[in-house]
């Protein structure tokens, strides 16, 4: 992570402090992580990034950046192309063109196991856990992404797989409490509410231990209390060093959180710019906060 | 900030539903359930205990005898032993497609056959090819059709659910017919004194003779053993894992960083490799291999033993396998409706949407056992990182 972190410890510090962060939070959560905050770099570059369904263009020449440390919101009015966008940077649709990079690497034209170990996690709108396992190992898979174990090495339990195995469980533990499930650690994930099933799969995503984590609607159907907690989750996932890519329809809660926003619109870029702006933006306010608002909950 | 303490508390409507969405589990659940949970509530040292009496009367399986069980005399009752052994390691390999990755293999039975012509071709007098101790044979049967199964899955794991089923259901008629058409494969006359292991009794006869059921049986035990102890060990690890969730959910699985295609061909060459030991064990005892035995149905028979044990549990494929194998030795009257019982057996268990009779889950973590009693004895769990920075921030 060296060569990413450019800024020196204080610039750090000062950057942490202008975003209102406590340092200690953000190292105990995640001891092992560099802090990687430079803000006004750019950590991903989305281009011209087209995605087509047979007629219907879901996604038209979009740009756009994300920089490194920051919240960015992506918002949009239903069917806007939001996820369609999550789905071409993660590798899930073949857009029809651009390109997209993550740390000046590029990401498209890679299978999407490689995608996420580049450093790309996300969450899906409509919850996707593997339902039959529990809570905790759901979080392993997302470490396995990092795990370096054979099958031959897994089949005679050679040592790195008992080194991986132990490290993975106090990981995948540690993950679960700061999501605040890990009382629930044991039940089967098909089995857990509706909104640990969201932090789980936040969990899950960090697992993989992304430089991005794109979050898709995770405060979807969650009350105001809810939506509180998972504010202040994010807020310590971004302290903790992850930028942060943030779909959401509850505008208090992406004006709250959120440090910079792209706005689609029928699959175009409509603006992007800082909250306050997007907020008194004319062509924004017609397309979107005009609309009588997506009440998801 | 929120008043609530680290997790948020559960709508009641939801809370509700989870507590109906449990029960409806636990209804479907097969009848063994109790069982398992009472199992994974024992200590270590009791597991241990009871396992080995359980192992001790498998052994003594063949010598018992016990009046009510027996198949005698319409069948040899060790043999009986020994081809349920075969179906159990047959069902424990087909598991680990079907069961843990999800995967439906119709063809099942080629890997199997193809694991009975190596041992019968490289041991056999009748057969021209090289000739090495019948032992040797199981290593390389496993080879073989391991390497047949990647074969295989190449070209076929990237398609999905049932042109997977179609083309492994192709696959398992080829193997016939090859052994139809090849001449070096012999069709039906087939392979004669296929190779045993060594050893003579003290009358000076074999101790593996084909007539002679227990010997097979406890070599085919111990063989089931070893399986199970290194197919223990791939569940409770990150291949476990990927299979599971490849089975649950694929695309999932792959943006989870799970190598998808690559985990699904080990599943398939180790399956294949399990099938082809059990293969060259069968054609061992049998001492004859041809064409005639490697159909369809046989493979729908391996697959029934995994389903009717509960798909994904490999003890419950081992209870499977000896119930498919054993039911149509002990109840000759209605052995030739063997298909048809099994094949009603399967539709039943899919209408109730049951899972077999021993579905508990995979433990799919090493060290699981231990992690999942830290959780269970925490009252009141540590601060977690939302109360903690709420806590700072008041
Ligand atoms: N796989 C697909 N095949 C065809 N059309 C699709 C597909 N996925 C998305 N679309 C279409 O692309 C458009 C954008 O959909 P997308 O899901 O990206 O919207 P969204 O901004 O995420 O909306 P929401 O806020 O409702 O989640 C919609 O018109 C949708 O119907
Ligand atoms: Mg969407």
């Amino acid at each position: 992570m060296t060569s990413e972190t450019p800024n020196s410890a204080s610039a750090q510090d000062l950057v942490l402090d202008e975003l209102g962060i406590d340092q200690e939070v953000a190292e105990g959560a995640a001891p092992e992580r560099d802090i990687a905050v430079g803000l006004g770099e750019n950590i991903m570059e989305i281009r011209n990034l087209t995605v087509k369904f047979g007629g219907l263009t879901a996604l038209d020449d979009v740009s756009f950046d994300i920089k490194r440390g920051e919240i960015l919101g992506l918002i949009g009015p239903n069917g806007a192309g939001k996820t369609t966008c999550f789905n071409a940077m993660t590798g899930v649709y073949k857009p029809t063109n651009g390109t997209v990079t993550l740390d000046g690497e590029s990401v498209l034209g890679r299978t999407r196991h490689r995608i996420t170990r580049l450093g790309l996690a996300r969450t899906f709108q409509n919850i996707r856990l593997f339902g039959e396992m529990t809570a905790l190992e759901n979080v392993v898979v997302g470490l396995d992404a990092r795990h370096k174990t054979s099958v031959i090495g897994a089949l005679l339990r050679l040592p790195r797989h008992g080194r991986e195995e132990r490290s993975a469980i106090d990981r995948a533990m540690a993950l679960l409490e700061f999501v605040g499930i890990a009382d629930d650690a044991a039940v089967l994930s098909r089995h857990l509410s509706y909104g640990n099933q969201r932090r789980l799969e936040i969990a899950r995503a960090l697992a993989t231990d992304p430089k991005v984590l794109c979050l898709d609607e995770p405060a979807a159907g969650f009350n105001p209390a809810e939506k509180e907690d998972l504010m202040t989750l994010i807020r310590a996932i971004r302290s903790d060093g992850y930028t942060v890519l943030l779909i959401e329809h509850d505008m208090k809660l992406v004006m709250g959180l959120t440090d910079r926003i792209v706005v689609l619109e029928f699959g175009k870029k409509l603006a992007d710019g800082l909250p306050a702006d997007i907020r008194n933006d004319p062509r924004v306010i017609a397309a979107y906060l005009g609309e009588p608002e997506d009440d998801a909950a | 900030m929120s008043t609530t303490d680290g997790p948020t508390l559960v709508p009641d409507a939801q809370a509700a539903q989870d507590a109906v969405n449990r029960e409806s589990a636990s209804k479907k659940a097969g009848p063994f359930q109790r069982f398992g949970d009472r199992w994974n509530g024992l200590r270590r040292p009791q597991q241990w205990a009871f396992l080995l009496i359980v192992v001790a009367l498998a052994y003594a399986l063949p010598v018992l005898d016990i009046p009510i069980l027996t198949t005698e005399p319409g069948n040899d009752w060790p043999i009986t032993c020994f081809n349920m052994a075969i179906f159990a390691l047959a069902a424990v390999g087909l598991n680990v497609v079907v069961g843990y990755a999800g995967l439906l293999d119709l063809g099942y039975v080629a890997f199997f056959a193809v694991g009975s012509y190596v041992a019968a071709m490289l041991t056999s007098p009748d057969s021209p090819f090289l000739h090495i101790p019948y032992l040797w044979t199981v290593p390389v049967a496993m080879a073989v059709t391991m390497f047949f199964g990647v074969l295989l899955g190449v070209p076929t794991l990237r398609l999905r659910g049932d042109y997977l089923a179609i083309v492994t259901l192709g696959f398992g008629e080829i193997v016939r017919i090859l052994a139809t058409i090849i001449p070096a494969m012999k069709g039906q006359v087939g392979f004669q004194n296929v190779g045993r292991p060594p050893g003579t009794a003290a009358d000076g006869s074999p101790v593996f003779s084909n007539s002679n059921g227990t010997p097979w049986y406890w070599l085919a035990l111990t063989i089931i053993i070893i399986v199970l102890l290194l197919v223990g060990n791939l569940e409770r690890s990150r291949v476990g894992r990927a299979w599971v969730a490849i089975r649950e959910d694929e695309d999932a699985a792959e943006i989870m960083g799970v190598p998808v295609f690559k985990y699904k061909v080990w599943a398939f060459a180790i399956g294949a490799a399990v099938g082809g030991l059990s293969g060259a064990l069968f054609s061992g005892q049998i001492g004859f291999v041809n064409n005639q035995k490697f159909d369809v149905p046989t493979s729908i028979l391996f697959l029934a033993a995994v389903v009717l044990g509960g798909a994904g549990n490999k003890v419950g494929a081992i209870i499977g396998g000896a119930i498919v194998a054993y039911i149509p030795l002990r109840f000759t009257a209605i052995a030739d409706y063997k298909y048809l019982i099994f094949g009603l057996a399967l539709v039943v268990l899919m209408l109730w949407r049951a899972r077999g009779l021993l579905p508990a889950r995979q433990r799919l973590l090493a060290y699981g056992r231990t992690a999942y009693q830290r959780v269970a004895n925490r009252d009141s769990g540590p601060p977690t990182a939302v109360a903690a920075e709420e806590g700072d921030a008041k």
